[in-house]
């Protein structure tokens, strides 16, 4: 179906030449299913673009062999490209938030691959959009074909999206990252989605840099790092014992590892009493209550919307709550002028998701660790500390890469020397093997400070590998606690166990 | 919905009154005599002047002249014109029409203008050049490019009118000189606006489902684009205002521009207070306007 041999992909970024994929060869036989697996900046989705020629308007693309569907796309016209595009191949990207356009209803995307392509025609395309959102399982389509992305749960939104790339009837799904915006039950759902559709008949091209999304569905994978494929095989072989160090690492990091040994937990740092926050006539969090001791780790896990966010808010004295208080070393902390809170927020850090966000982008790294150590103190020891050289600190944010700027942050957290940090999803937008070396960062910061830690996540995994204890949140209440063991063993609360089971892991893996 | 409308019409005219009173304060504090300015060149002894101050009732407290103006205002009566001796309204009125047709003229081509350029010059030499062209024209006072656009079209090929308002031949050249520093500004606000929406992952989508570029840049890139645009409806508003006084100056027009100067100029208070008062409330329904667009445009914005 797909023919490629010594694919090469540069970017042209000013006067510098990129090269993005280096020289990859493989096939796509009609009706398997490929995964493409690798980190972010191996290249993988590059490639994958390229096969229906939306490399970029900076790209060059260069090949030895380059057939698709039978024939050679190598100087390809873009009118050519555009009859593949939707008909032949559709394409499937992560967060359907921002892959849909989000000024125009679900149904009008739909349609619109339709009228491109001559579809039906203006009358029954009602119909065949109502079709298509059915096959995809979405309830009420009639409904939701009126509404917009924003209005669409996470995982309707992404049916949404793949109804709107099998509208054309291709043979070849492309799904880049189809479900790692999502949380762990509507992952499988729209896992078990694209299952059904390989097994109606189309070919599925899958990317991803979770390998245990992959070992659910593909036959088999490519693995590539830097612009290469390193090592390619059936999915079984292949994760069962990969030859190559690089999918070693990707293994191990994916089948994650216990870093912590509880230790017997000092006084109350922080503790919330019966904490409740209504937004207008939504209840978001309901009699939450929480102790945090000094040098323990506490998870707090729940799908979006579980109101653990919000939880952390409270906490953090960002707003607040409706009723019940909130004390932070053993001072108010809730219900008392920002003030009051001034004096102690030195020993309360938060740690966000996102960290390109939470710097100033005109800052330098040694500004803003700088920022949060006494006048004058060297920056270098607590970058050394969190494992970063001298060379990042006059670099901006920008500069750095994922995995760096997390680090800053942590930096920038433990200067003061507080006794609790809170982080809020602190390695979910982390690749796997970065995700791991920040975990035991923060791992040794707990053994070497005695700080407690607040982690927020709705990965299961890592909670599991860091926290001693775990609160499970849903729909604003605290539905099961307990030690991490005793949780993920036995499970009280079916919702708990709904959540575990939901958690892909790696089949087939040694 | 209901609400939301009262709360609109009341902050409206809180506008009005601030506007109208903050205007009031002006000219009271201005130098000049309100009965130097009555009779301007006419007739002047001490008779004719107190009968004038009994006649405009000139002679009362400042406080009870300005409620009193409120109150009228608040009925529909603006006055009488100083300088004119006619009642504001029919001033205004008369003068109204030219200025409307030369702001919605200037209007229509700029965004018009706009919009094509933003969506044609996406090529690397188009749009640096287009660029460039807009940069000149936002820089530019809009008097010069009405004189070099008048020595070229009237002077020179003589196909449009030097002056005056008659027919739309008329209305071609201030309509364009007013239109184009709007069209500078608004295309590059559009530009922009473009290249950040086709750089989203929605484009790529649209590019996957086999549509042209064209048709990725009208039927999603463009209404993303459309929305810092929208905010800048306030601005284009001001500059239709301020703009159309200059231009009615240089092509010699009719409007609220000559009126509003010769009233400022002659101290003609009821004249200056009803342009004030005219300009404040075509603000607030622009405003109001471009609110309503906003929701037009962002279904997010709208609340379920």
């Amino acid at each position: 179906m797909i023919e490629v041999e010594n694919l090469r992909v540069t970017f042209r970024l000013g006067k510098r030449q990129v090269e993005a994929v280096r020289g990859v060869s493989f096939d796509i036989e009609e009706g398997e299913c490929l995964a493409l697996v690798g980190e972010s900046g191996s290249g993988k989705s590059v490639t994958a673009r390229s096969l229906v020629g939306l490399a970029g308007p900076a790209a060059r693309v260069e090949a030895g062999t380059f057939t698709v569907d039978g024939r050679d796309v190598r100087g390809f016209a873009a009118r050519d490209w555009r009859r593949l595009r939707g008909r032949f191949a559709g394409l499937i990207l992560q967060d359907a938030l921002v892959s849909l356009d989000p000024l125009r209803t679900v149904g009008a995307e739909i349609t619109e691959v339709l009228r491109t392509h001559g579809i039906g025609d203006r009358g029954d395309r009602p119909d065949r959009v109502r079709q298509l959102l059915t096959d995809v399982h979405v309830p009420e389509p009639g409904r939701r074909a009126r509404q917009y992305p924003h209005q669409l749960s996470g995982g309707l939104r992404q049916r949404a999206l793949i109804a709107s790339a099998i509208a054309g009837g291709p043979r070849l799904l492309i799904a880049d990252e189809p479900t790692t915006a999502l949380d762990a039950t509507v992952q499988a759902q729209i896992l078990k989605l694209l299952a059904e559709r390989r097994a109606s008949g189309e070919t599925l091209l899958l990317i991803s840099h979770d390998l245990a999304v992959v070992s659910r569905l593909a036959d088999r994978v490519l693995v590539m790092k830097d612009g290469r494929i390193v090592e390619s095989g059936p999915t079984r072989t292949l994760l069962g014992g990969a030859g190559h160090a690089y999918t070693r690492e990707l293994i191990s990091a994916a089948g994650g590892r216990r870093r912590v040994t509880t230790t017997a937990p000092g006084e109350v740092v922080a503790e919330a009493t019966a904490l409740r926050k209504v937004y207008g006539d939504r209840t978001v969090v309901r009699d939450v209550g929480l102790t945090i001791r000094a040098g323990e780790i506490v998870g707090l896990v729940g799908e979006s919307g579980s109101g653990k966010t919000t939880v952390a808010q409270l906490l953090f004295g960002l707003t607040e709550p409706t009723s019940g208080r909130v004390r932070f070393e053993g001072r108010d902390f809730s219900g008392v002028p920002e003030r009051a809170r001034r004096p102690i927020r030195r020993r309360l850090q938060l740690i966000a998701q996102d960290p390109l966000s939470a710097f100033d982008p005109r800052w330098t790294v040694r500004r803003i660790v700088g920022e949060a150590l006494p006048r004058g103190a060297d920056p270098q020891p607590i970058l050394e500390r969190v494992g970063l050289g001298a060379d990042v600190l006059d670099r901006y944010p920008r500069q750095l890469s994922g995995g760096q700027r997390q680090r800053v942050a942590v930096a920038r957290a433990i200067a003061p020397r507080p006794s609790l940090i809170i982080c809020d999803e602190p390695v979910s937008a982390l690749d796997v093997s970065v995700q791991a070396q920040v975990l035991d960062l923060l791992a040794q910061i707990r053994a070497d400070d005695g700080t407690a830690l607040l982690f927020i996540s709705h990965d299961l995994g890592v909670i599991r590998d860091l926290a001693d204890r775990v609160l499970v949140m849903h729909d604003g209440r605290v539905v099961e606690q307990g030690p991490v063991r005793a949780v993920f063993e036995h499970a009280g609360h079916e919702y708990t166990r709904a959540l575990l089971s939901a958690v892909p892991t790696l089949e087939g893996a040694a | 919905m209901i609400g939301a409308v009262a709360r609109r019409a009341g902050s409206g005219l809180v506008v009005l009154w601030a506007a109208a009173t903050a205007a009031y304060l002006a000219l009271l504090a201005a130098p000049g005599d309100v009965v130097d300015s009555i009779i301007g060149d006419g007739a002047d002894s001490p008779q004719i002047r107190a009968q004038i101050i009994a006649e405009w009732h000139l002679d009362r407290p400042a406080v009870v002249q300005y409620l009193d103006y409120l109150w009228r205002a608040a009925q529909g009566d603006l006055g009488r014109s100083y300088l004119l001796q006619r009642p504001v309204r029919d001033v205004i009125g008369d003068q109204l029409a030219p200025t409307v047709r030369l702001a919605v003229a200037a209007a229509v081509f700029g965004v018009v203008l706009a919009l094509i350029l933003a969506v044609v010059t996406r090529g690397r030499w188009a749009r640096r050049v287009s660029s460039t062209a807009e940069l000149v024209l936002v820089s530019t006072p809009p008097f010069l490019i009405g004189i070099v656009l008048l020595s070229v079209f009237s002077f020179r090929f003589g196909m449009f009118p030097v002056s005056g308002d008659r027919g739309w031949a008329a209305l071609v050249l201030p309509a364009v000189t007013l239109g184009l520093p709007i069209a500078g500004v608004l295309t590059q606000v559009l530009r922009d606006g473009l290249d950040r929406a086709l750089d989203e992952p929605f484009a790529v989508t649209a590019r996957a489902r086999g549509l042209t570029e064209r048709s990725v840049l009208v039927r999603h890139g463009l209404r993303h684009s459309l929305l810092p645009a929208v905010s800048l409806l306030g601005w284009l508003f001001g500059a239709l205002i301020g703009g159309s006084v200059i231009i009615e100056q240089v092509f010699g027009r009719p409007g609220l521009g000559q009126v509003t100067l010769q009233a400022v100029s002659g101290s003609d208070m009821p004249v200056v207070l009803a342009v004030v008062v005219l300009a404040a409330a075509a603000f607030v329904v622009v405003n109001t306007a471009a609110d309503l667009a906003y929701l037009i445009i962002d279904p997010r914005l709208r609340r379920s």
